[in-house]
């Protein structure tokens, strides 16, 4: 019996579905049965962020109202092939599937995967129900703004109501010399805030734009920091007591911190 | 050089300290689930009461509202004005 997790954050745009995709393929490269649905009916963007939006027949709307059988649907990844996508229906909207709905799918995949990540959409409304119904766990995606640690206070709170999730916290697009200067939150920042456990940190990263482009999750490439934070994340998830990324600024090193102290640039 | 000046003396206008300052105030609001106008005379009781038996600044007199595990708390930080007559 797999574990199912959903990763969620309240507001959109803060890296959800690059979370979701970059966690799914670490833990398939680690050897996991891993499935990952996208909840995010309407409006479905893990199929291109994972490069597999040309093999799309069926969908989780098609499944859930019995039109297509689950092994239909589900995609198999190009390059694992123990990871697999539940695509969301493009043309429908939320209310197309219902909380129950959705806890029997994911029931259902819990008895073939071990992990079943769901992306869940932005909003606290019903995509967010939905998204949350069958899952054992929760995951938080939040950046170091206003806005969006305001966002996840509000779903760790509507999460912790249930009890049920146990959510933990990824800090996503930190940037170390925005932290240093004091423009930015820092992660004790956010956690004493949010006071939640804290899974992982992940940087900024200019590679999440090439992978996206290219529809190949960061992990697979080992030049890219986003990419290592969550492989590192993903080992974590599977039990292991690997520390948090060490973040540093570019230009480390003590000629770096030389120059930056006397203000040189370059 | 004024970067590390900096980093010694502390900045003050440092926009993390703002961005912090601000999530604090919003998530008063948003914990408590109370009116922005239930919130101040919930204030304002307060510092009435406490004020009965202590001289409190109200300048830095503050009310929170933080998470702790599973449960919600009130947190409020009294400071007392430090010409307080002590009991010597
Ligand atoms: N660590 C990161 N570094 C750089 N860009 C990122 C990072 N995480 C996410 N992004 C970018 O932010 C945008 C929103 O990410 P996405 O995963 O689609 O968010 P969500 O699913 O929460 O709406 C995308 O353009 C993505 O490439
Ligand atoms: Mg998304």
């Amino acid at each position: 019996m797999g574990e199912a997790i959903v990763i969620t954050s309240g507001k959109g745009g803060v890296g959800k579905t690059t979370t979701t995709a970059n966690i799914g393929a670490a833990l398939a490269q680690a050897g996991q049965r891993v499935a990952l649905i996208d909840a995010d009916i309407g409006l479905r963007n893990l199929d291109v962020v994972m490069g597999l939006e040309n093999r799309i027949v069926y969908d989780l709307v098609d499944v859930v109202e019995g039109f297509a059988k689950l092994k239909h649907a589900l995609i198999k990844d190009k390059r694992f092939e123990n990871l697999y996508l539940l695509p969301a229906a493009q043309t429908r909207d939320k209310t197309a599937v219902s909380p129950d709905q959705m806890r029997a799918l994911v029931g259902e995949m819990k008895q073939e995967f071990d992990f079943v990540l769901i992306d869940c959409p932005a909003g606290i409304e019903q995509g967010f129900k939905n998204a949350v119904a069958g899952s054992d766990k929760a995951i938080v995606v939040a950046t170091p703004e206003v806005s969006s640690v305001r966002d996840a206070d509000r779903i760790i709170g509507l999460l912790e109501a249930e009890e049920k999730h146990h959510p933990s916290l990824i800090v996503n697009r930190i940037r170390p010399s925005m932290v240093k200067k004091g423009d930015m939150m820092d992660i004790d920042d956010m956690i004493e805030i949010l006071a939640i456990d804290l899974l992982g940190v992940v940087p900024d990263d200019e590679f999440i734009v090439v992978s996206t482009n290219r529809g190949e999750p960061a992990v697979l490439n080992q030049q890219s920091k986003a990419g290592e934070a969550y492989r590192l994340i993903s080992r974590r998830l599977l039990g292991e007591n690997v520390p948090l990324m060490k973040l540093e600024e570019e230009g480390q090193g003590l000629l770096g911190r030389l120059r930056k102290m006397m203000g040189i640039k370059g | 050089m004024f970067d590390l000046f900096a980093r010694v003396f502390g900045r003050e206008d440092a926009s993390k300290e703002v961005a912090k300052e601000r999530l604090r105030l919003v998530l008063v609001h948003d914990r408590s689930s109370l009116s922005p106008q239930a919130l101040e005379s919930l204030k304002n009781d307060l510092l009435q009461v406490i004020s009965q038996y202590l001289d409190i600044d109200d300048q830095g007199f503050r009310v929170d509202f933080s998470r702790h595990e599973d449960a919600m708390a009130l947190v409020a930080n009294i400071p007392i004005k430090k010409k307080v007559s002590r009991n010597l």
